[in-house]
């Protein structure tokens, strides 16, 4: 059983790729199945592409968590960028699907168990999303 | 990495690699449309199987795509979007609503097939 942490600089649509690559790889050696190591490097795609979208430059931290009696993953997307002024809006069901001006949270929301959004505007922002393993 | 296309008669075909980044998306969609202009294709048909993560982007991309190559009176088909990609982008919430698909290359050639037999 592997643990450990992965730090990904993220400062183009490259890096986008090599964050979910590694995010797919570190949950498939921790015994994730491979539909949920999808999910997860799906998530992780849509917040390092926020990140690239919306602040330009960025990191991805990757890493094993351990709860009481259950292990899981752990993906923090930190930037410096704009923010978000409106985050019921961003996290709003339907804002992601209509194309250019979609965030993906609720999306990110669905993929994984657990969900928090942390953002100043000016200051930049912090989504924390973890898996548990089934 | 750029997206290999290969005609087979009125059809193009592209076929996905695992980690194709935004700028090779766009690459692709620009590439389509030329090649679709150039050889007067009636269709197109891009192979997803090899793709590990359906985003947001690369839908958004393969939509547009669809559109385009529609607007210049063709058709496109997405085969081999695989059990876990689709799981993945049902949860994201990305339908590729009024995109074609097929379950797999042979598939997605068959349903051409019948198209134009019914269109001409």
């Amino acid at each position: 059983m592997a643990a450990g942490e992965i730090r990904v600089a993220i400062n183009s649509d490259q890096d986008i790729v090599s964050a979910r690559q590694k995010g797919r790889l570190m949950a498939s050696e921790i015994g994730f199945s491979s539909g949920d190591a999808t999910l997860i490097a799906t998530a992780i795609s849509e917040l390092a592409r926020n990140i690239v979208s919306y602040a330009r430059t960025g990191q991805i931290t990757i890493k094993t968590v351990n709860g009481l009696n259950r292990q899981g993953i752990a993906v923090i997307a930190t930037d410096d960028g704009p923010g978000i002024p409106d985050i019921r809006q961003a996290l709003r069901d339907g804002f992601s699907t209509s194309g250019s001006l979609g965030l993906g949270l609720p999306g990110v929301r669905r993929l994984m168990d657990e969900f928090e959004l942390t953002s100043q505007p000016g200051r930049g922002t912090t989504v924390a999303v973890k898996k548990w393993r089934q | 990495m750029e997206v290999p296309i290969l005609k087979q008669g009125a059809v193009l075909i592209a076929t996905f690699q695992a980690a194709l980044s935004d700028a090779d998306l766009n690459q692709l969609r620009m590439g389509l449309v030329q090649q679709v202009v150039k050889f007067r294709s009636r269709a197109v048909i891009v192979d997803v199987t090899a793709m590990d993560v359906m985003d947001s982007f690369a839908s958004r991309t393969l939509r547009e795509i669809a559109h385009m190559i529609r607007l210049r009176g063709a058709e496109t088909v997405i085969v081999g979007i695989q059990p876990e990609v689709a799981f993945a982008m049902v949860q994201l919430g990305l339908t590729l609503e009024g995109v074609a698909t097929a379950l797999d290359l042979e598939e997605g050639l068959a349903y051409l097939n019948e198209k134009f037999k019914t269109t001409n």
